[in-house]
């Protein structure tokens, strides 16, 4: 078996007494999607930041592509070929969505071509006509899909998406949906969602989290069958 | 008119406008107005220094003055050493850019937060006050320069022509110095503003959290910045040491640094003119202010209005609460808020029907 | 061994009369999160009420004990009005406007008493310990240092107030929603915080005299005490005064009073980068 893209070893992070994440052992393979379900609380967005380097890790180790970049600074992790879109959107509020997208595109390239690929990234997020626009003034939807933009500029190996779809009406829902696969046809992701229906759309493989540990990892169908995470997480939703 | 034109109209004018001020003023003004209108250029390229590290790196600096005063002694020391101008003036703009550097170091590569910085900011201001201003015995001295403690360190050598001696700088002369460097400040700045050095920081300014998730390391673009401000400011200090051939610590003080605040903020952040027009306009003001004094008699509202702190404390809370972007910031939103009623207007009148 | 002991009030007159110029501002920042940078313009008024109230007549230890608190919360209470409450949540805004107050504050008092320095003289005379002399009002000041940070320690534990400040400083929702004006508190607070700093200045002008631009001297060393020291209010300061007052009254006895300063303001600026919460941030956290 080829060696994985991304592994954590024991991963855990202690915030005083509180463990919101223990003991992670979590591969992922080159090319894979994968969706991490769980209650709110689990664990999911804590592992996010020590995969990118935003918290250091209590104990235990990320590699990425066999190299430990569980100690490294944000920014490090970034240029390793990590992007991240956060829960709620982190985007340049100031700035238009054209150079929020160019200050992204612009740290692997320069002048015509810079230019050229940020114009070919408005297209692609469906905001061209909306390129000089502040930022900060766009709808919800709208800021989400510029954050969208900002990752895949960096053109990232691995992409994690939390909470990609919170939010959006089921149209846009769909077209994330989309966008999703096609990003995967190149690239690794790991998303975060409630969205069931989402999840639904693009899962392959699923992890579940718990109280800060993996309580299963399975194909989505199984995970669907699976009572244990019915009772945790699915149950309240199918009883809606 | 699109965003560039405008841009671009704006850079065309305050150049002409800059040139214009710099060859016609001394031909026109008396000598006291020229030497007035000196030290304003002068404050302005250290107000510019600010505009830079605040209004765009978005780094609070509360001790700015630190550097202008680092700028301004070392000159002075370095003259009273050396009697050419060529290397004071090259180590009034190193010396104070090494200590921004290495002060920015401690701060940013630290991790300390925005306020915490305006406190250590301050801090150092008042170490260096209280250091410099304690020097007044005999004992205190660097090569042939005496420090003078309180008293401060007069009749300061003047500049002279790069590698010249015998060419000294006249008034007159100062005045083209100062305005030229200036307008070179202004105009450099707006390249480094336009370059991708300028978008990062202003990026980092907007969201250093996303800056840093998309591979920039902010400390190193904050301490980059601060650096260039602390040289600016310590050039800025060089001169101001030539223009009065005299520095004293008060130029370190809380006083010096909050004037430099309120030039900007008046002014407004984010933008570079703004601290230029609010550092000549506030100066106007007090010296207007300052005039008033000798005749102003005894009676209470006449200190109160000769007094400046009194009116720039005024004048700080009233833009806090009031206009707390900015003089020129505020007017672009009027403006534009005017035009677009107007375009408004027009369409309205051309396509009654789709009004909605 | 006498010189021991007087070394040793030194220090303790050094701390306490750090702590007593902190707290104030310490229990604004504490609780409100508000960072006033005109702290030491309140500490000079102190010092002028007291001054002008002993020139009208009135017993020294009334004009310092009574009347500057009174005068100086009052106007800590019309400056909350009418300038702080505008800016909660924006602490850079907040420490500006507090600066053109400060400002505004010395313009308005060299104005009125002109720019020269006041004094009055300590009351109570010298003690002496074995072949040296010291003032006793250098006890008083300590003295007083230990009931004011004891009464405050006794206001926030036992006290109605006391127990709504906890409430509002951990959650302004939480305390209107058991029925408390946060408005009020917010505006109460900023008065006991100014009333505080008022009575130190006032404590202190005898010692240092008073002039509208003391505040300076006060500022930076009330600042890194309290950011030194962290969120909480009274072990924080303490904490802090101790470190502080004891590193500047060594310095002081080793080489000048300014460079006992100078290492004062150093030593807080490690502090600070080594410990960016503060004293309290790292220990003592669930302390008052």
């Amino acid at each position: 078996m080829a060696s994985p893209l991304l592994e954590t070893r024991s991963l855990s992070m202690h915030f005083g007494g509180v463990r919101a994440v223990s003991d992670v052992n979590f591969t992922l393979a080159e090319g894979e999607l994968r969706c991490l379900i769980g209650p709110n609380g689990a664990g999911k967005s804590t592992f996010f930041k020590m995969l990118t380097g935003q918290l250091e890790p209590s104990h235990g180790q990320v590699l990425f592509r066999g190299q430990d970049i569980s100690r490294a600074h944000a920014h490090e992790v970034a240029r390793l070929g990590i992007g991240i879109k956060t829960q709620v959107p982190s985007v340049f509020d100031g700035l238009s969505v054209r150079e929020n997208i160019h200050l992204a595109a612009s740290r692997l390239h320069s002048g015509a071509r810079t230019r050229r690929l940020v114009d070919e990234m408005l297209e692609r997020i469906g905001l061209a006509h909306a390129a000089d626009r502040v930022v900060g003034q766009l709808a919800h939807g709208q800021r989400q899909w510029v954050e969208l933009g900002l990752v895949l500029s960096t053109d990232p190996q691995l992409i994690l998406l939390d909470e990609p779809a919170a939010g959006m009406t089921h149209e846009e829902v769909q077209k994330t949906a989309d966008l999703v696969r096609e990003i995967n046809r190149t690239k690794a992701l790991i998303v975060v969602e409630h969205d069931m229906q989402f999840i639904r759309m693009i899962a392959k493989r699923v992890t579940v989290f718990n109280r800060g540990s993996i309580l299963v990892e399975d194909t989505i169908e199984n995970i669907m069958r699976n009572p244990l995470v019915r009772d945790i997480y699915l149950g309240k939703q199918a009883a809606a | 008119m699109s965003g560039r034109n405008l841009n671009l109209l704006g850079l065309v004018l305050v150049g002409v406008v800059g040139l214009i001020f710099m060859f016609f003023t001394p031909h026109f003004a008396d000598l006291d107005t020229v030497l007035e209108l000196t030290v304003y250029m002068i404050m302005a390229i250290l107000a510019l220094s600010l505009a830079l590290v605040w209004g765009y790196g978005g780094i609070l600096c509360f001790g700015q003055s630190a550097f202008f005063g680092l700028g301004a002694y070392t000159y002075a020391i370095a003259m009273f050493n050396m009697g050419e101008s060529t290397l004071p003036v090259v180590l009034a703009v190193i010396l104070p850019a090494a200590f921004a550097a290495l002060l920015g170091y401690f701060m940013f590569y630290g991790r300390i937060s925005d306020v915490y910085l305006g406190v250590i900011t301050l801090t150092v201001t008042l170490i260096l006050f209280n250091s410099v201003n304690s020097t007044a015995g005999p004992e205190f001295h660097i090569g042939a320069a005496r420090l003078g403690g309180f008293n401060g360190i007069p009749g300061i050598p003047p500049l002279n022509w790069p590698f010249n001696k015998g060419a000294a700088v006249d008034l007159e002369g100062m005045f083209y110095l100062s305005t030229g460097s200036l307008l070179l400040t202004y105009f450099g700045l707006r390249l480094l503003l336009a370059s991708q050095f300028g978008r990062i920081i202003v990026g980092i300014r907007e969201n250093e959290r996303r800056a840093e998730l998309l591979g920039y390391d902010p400390r190193a673009y904050k301490l980059a910045t601060f650096t260039i401000g602390g040289a600016l400011a310590g050039f800025a200090g060089c001169l101001f040491a030539n223009w009065g051939a005299f520095v004293s610590p008060t130029i370190f003080g809380l006083a010096q640094s909050a004037q430099i605040i309120i030039w900007v903020i008046v002014g407004g952040r984010g933008t570079l003119i703004g601290p230029v027009i609010g550092c000549i306009g506030i100066q106007w003001l007090s010296a207007a202010l300052g005039a008033n004094q000798p005749s102003g008699g005894s009676d209470l509202w006449s200190k109160i209005f000769a007094n400046a702190p009194l009116i720039l404390g005024v004048i700080l809370i009233a833009f806090v609460l009031l206009v707390p972007r900015g003089l020129v910031p505020t007017a672009a939103d009027v403006a534009a808020f005017v035009l677009r009623g107007r375009r408004r207007r027009e369409q309205r009148g051309l396509e009654p029907q789709q009004a909605e | 061994m006498d010189l021991f002991v007087l070394l040793a009030i030194q220090v303790l007159y050094a701390v306490a009369s750090l702590a007593l110029i902190s707290v104030g501002l310490a229990i604004i920042f504490g609780m409100m999160r508000v960072i006033n940078l005109a702290h030491g313009e309140f500490l000079m008024l102190g010092g002028y009420a007291a001054i002008v109230a002993t020139s009208h007549g009135i017993s020294i230890w009334i004009s310092m004990l009574i009347v500057a608190p009174i005068v100086v919360g009052v106007i800590g209470i019309v400056v909350e009005r009418t300038i702080i409450r505008f800016l909660y949540g924006r602490m850079i805004d907040t420490m500006l406007a507090t600066w053109g107050l400060s400002l505004f504050l010395v313009g308005l008092t060299t104005a009125i008493f002109g720019n020269t320095t006041v004094g009055i003289s300590a009351p109570l005379g010298s003690i002496e310990i074995g072949a040296y002399r010291t003032s006793a009002y250098t006890l008083f000041v300590i003295g007083i240092s230990v009931v004011v940070l004891g009464t405050i320690f006794a206001g926030l534990r036992w006290t109605r107030l006391g127990l709504i400040a906890r409430g509002t400083m951990q959650n302004a929702n939480m305390a209107a929603a058991l029925g408390v004006n946060p408005p009020r508190v917010y505006a109460i607070t900023f008065g006991i915080g100014a009333a505080l700093s008022g009575l130190a200045g006032a404590v202190l002008a005898p010692v240092s005299g008073v002039f509208p631009t003391i505040g300076v001297a006060y500022i930076a060393k009330a600042f890194i005490t309290v950011i030194g020291g962290g969120a909480a209010i009274l072990s924080g300061t303490v904490s802090a005064a101790v470190l502080f007052g004891t590193i500047n009254q060594i310095a002081t006895f080793v080489t000048t009073p300014v460079f006992g300063e100078v290492a004062l303001l150093g030593a807080a600026v490690i502090l600070i980068r080594v410990l960016p919460q503060g004293i309290t941030g790292r220990f003592f956290r669930r302390s008052l």
